[in-house]
């Protein structure tokens, strides 16, 4: 059995082609971990060109108004780009120049890994192309010409679904005709090992500051850390050094779209059955037959049929909890957030933001919770006002 | 000696592949039939599967037309259980992991035995991940066919070692589709494979054309076509088996060699 395992969960299900290359990734990774001058050199991208850290933000109306547990706001959305993709992207493609690639080329969702990977190559001095799904081009038209102008080539995939799952694959199928300059960063901890291990520590900054810092402001543990899961890197990345912790509740908060009772959803814990696809073993939506399902959310970052092995394995030791959250649900918590706070959240985030306030006036003031807001609203708006209703003529 | 093997006594191997259900399993049957009058030594079954992630646009395609026909892994195996009645031709299943691991793998292996497949190929099954399935195929007794690819380098030997039915040489990068050229260094990688190998080596991904058959059969024991096929059902759907048969006819003769 080929390494990378979270219980029965992760492995290399991959293409033979790929085996010599992310076998080859698998080691220089190793490498560049432990190594000094790549270290900091990253440290100096994060902090310098990125923004880190990121602020952990006492909000603090919107506790007063939910009348219970004190609710933080990790403020991934103020990274450069905009997102917590940055953190991880910085990572790969550093290493990608590292191991002599030339080349870089990710799938995106919603836009904000793409974006976000257009950003470092530009910065690195790399080739990039990015595969998105036409749906989402259409969802996202901003963030294309963004990453146009961050001269990025943007592939629009009209294969399968046209979403993110689709983008993956092409984005695959690219890797394969082209593996010896080119890199794939993967922007989820998901696909084979070493993605989900590597991506879950360049992502588990969010966690190694916030823990940090709740502990400066509040002086004890959160109760409870709330994030968005699609893929799961921003939520595999705000409980990782919670994990030892285990008073402290980790709670992911999955796309339940039109409901889970209905076939317009991306709710892979809640609906989603044990299954092997894009590289790894992990629970995912499909149906009896092992045919993918094509899954639906209001947020093109979450709209994937699968989740992480490591989120499918802390689910199976029941060290995290994974909660469906609606399309009507986050798009309320979107305004809410945005007129308490003045903070506009990605629609993402904006899952996570929902299923904190409903736990927050539950817990004593005497706690805390920590959201991750992964990402910020901007690239957004639009698609909530025509949920709303409101045509913006674009 | 396997159905597999015997395919292969009689010279060089024309391996036709196909997507079952494609456009529908009666004109799959048909066509299996047809290929085998027609020369093919070996023809390869396509259990279609919802995100083909080593296909190109035209098996793609034909999957998913598989699937909208409403084929499933369950009416596939009643289908060969049809075929086997009538004809002894070594039938290969090409499917993704998936669909094999949802229907389980004792279950389909046994199906498999039981209705008469010989073998399995699963392009995202690499060697590193083939016990948990090896340990139903072996029990079973079907083939579990492994691929090399032109990055493989020192992996072809292990591979090669520890093959099964025949050794699936993946000629270029990328995925499957038609080429006009195939500029992988071939020979040294079948050298090494052949090497190595207690099975026969084919060669697939990108032949079309009986002149590339004809050059890369001088060097491998078969050559595997399937998007050149899988093209003409495309184009010509349930009145396929006339031109399907006068191409595999074609690509045969290309590749014919008289008995060592």
């Amino acid at each position: 059995m080929a390494s990378g395992r979270f219980g029965i969960h992760g492995g290399q299900y991959i293409p033979e082609t790929l085996m010599n290359e992310i076998q080859n990734l698998e080691k220089a990774y190793l490498r560049y971990k432990k190594d000094k001058d790549f270290n900091s050199e990253l440290t100096a991208l994060l902090n310098d060109y990125a923004g880190r850290p990121s602020l952990l933000y006492y909000a603090e109306k919107m506790s007063r108004d939910l009348d219970g547990a004190k609710i933080y706001l990790k403020r991934e959305d103020l990274n450069h780009t905009g997102s917590h993709k940055i953190n991880n992207v910085l990572g790969q493609v550093l290493l990608a120049k590292k191991m002599g690639k030339t080349r870089v080329i990710a799938e995106t969702g919603a836009g904000q890994h793409g974006v976000a990977c257009a950003t470092a190559a530009a910065l690195l001095g790399m080739e990039c192309e990015i595969f998105m799904g036409k749906e989402d081009t259409e969802r996202q038209k901003l963030n294309v010409y963004r990453m146009e102008l961050l001269s990025a080539k943007v592939n629009v995939v009209t294969s399968g679904t046209q979403t993110l799952k689709d983008a993956v694959n092409e984005t695959m199928r690219d890797w394969v005709s082209r593996v010896e300059d080119t890199h794939y960063a993967l922007g989820s901890v998901m696909g084979p090992h070493p993605f989900p291990m590597m991506v879950r520590d360049f992502q588990s900054v969010i966690s190694r500051e916030a823990r940090a810092q709740i502990l400066e402001k509040e002086g004890r543990l959160p109760a409870a850390v709330v994030a968005c899961v699609g893929g799961g890197s921003n939520a595999m990345g705000t409980f990782y050094h919670f994990l030892k912790d285990k008073f402290v509740k980790l709670i992911g908060c999955e796309a339940a779209g039109l409901g889970v009772d209905t076939e317009k959803h991306a709710a892979t814990i809640a609906r989603g059955t044990l299954g092997i696809f894009h590289g790894m073993k992990s629970y995912f939506c499909q149906n009896s037959e092992g045919q993918i399902a094509p899954v639906y959310s209001i947020s093109a970052g979450l709209d994937y049929p699968g989740i992480g092995p490591e989120h499918a394995f802390l689910h199976d030791i029941n060290r995290a909890e994974y909660v469906p959250v609606s399309d009507e649900e986050a798009v309320s918590a979107f305004e809410y957030l945005s007129r308490t706070e003045g903070i506009i959240p990605a629609i993402e985030s904006a899952h996570a933001v929902s299923y904190a306030m409903k736990i927050a006036p539950d817990l004593p003031k005497t706690e805390n919770i920590i959201i991750c807001l992964s990402g910020r609203g901007d690239k957004d708006v639009a698609a909530i006002a025509r949920y709303r209703g409101v045509n913006l003529h674009e | 000696m396997s159905r597999i093997l015997g395919a292969f006594k009689k010279g060089k191997a024309f391996i036709a592949f196909l997507t079952a259900g494609d456009p529908d399993l009666k004109t799959t049957e048909k066509l299996v039939f047809k290929m085998e009058r027609a020369g093919a030594d070996i023809v390869e079954l396509g259990i279609p599967f919802s995100d083909p992630i080593a296909e190109g646009p035209v098996i793609q395609e034909a999957d998913l037309r598989a699937l909208e026909s409403g084929t499933t892994t369950g009416k596939i195996f009643d289908m060969v259980r049809r075929i086997r009645k009538k004809s002894q031709i070594p039938l290969v299943f090409l499917t993704y992991i998936n669909p094999v691991f949802r229907y389980g793998y004792d279950s389909f292996f046994a199906k498999c035995k039981e209705v008469g497949v010989d073998g399995i190929i699963i392009p995202d099954l690499p060697f590193e991940e083939q016990a948990e399935v090896h340990e139903f195929s072996g029990k079973y007794g079907i083939d579990l066919v492994s691929l090399v690819a032109p990055t493989s380098e020192d992996r072809i030997k292990k591979i090669a070692a520890a093959a099964e039915g025949y050794l699936y040489v993946v000629s270029s990068l990328g995925v499957t589709g038609i080429r006009t050229e195939i500029k992988t260094d071939l020979k040294s990688i079948i050298d090494v494979a052949k090497e190595a190998a207690k099975v026969p080596v084919a060669v697939g991904f990108g032949i079309n054309t009986p002149e590339q058959a004809a050059k890369i059969s001088k060097i491998a024991d078969g050559i595997i076509v399937g998007s050149a096929i899988v093209k003409i059902i495309a184009e010509n759907g349930r009145d396929s088996a006339k031109p399907v048969g006068e191409y595999v006819r074609g690509m045969k003769k290309a590749i014919f060699t008289k008995k060592p």
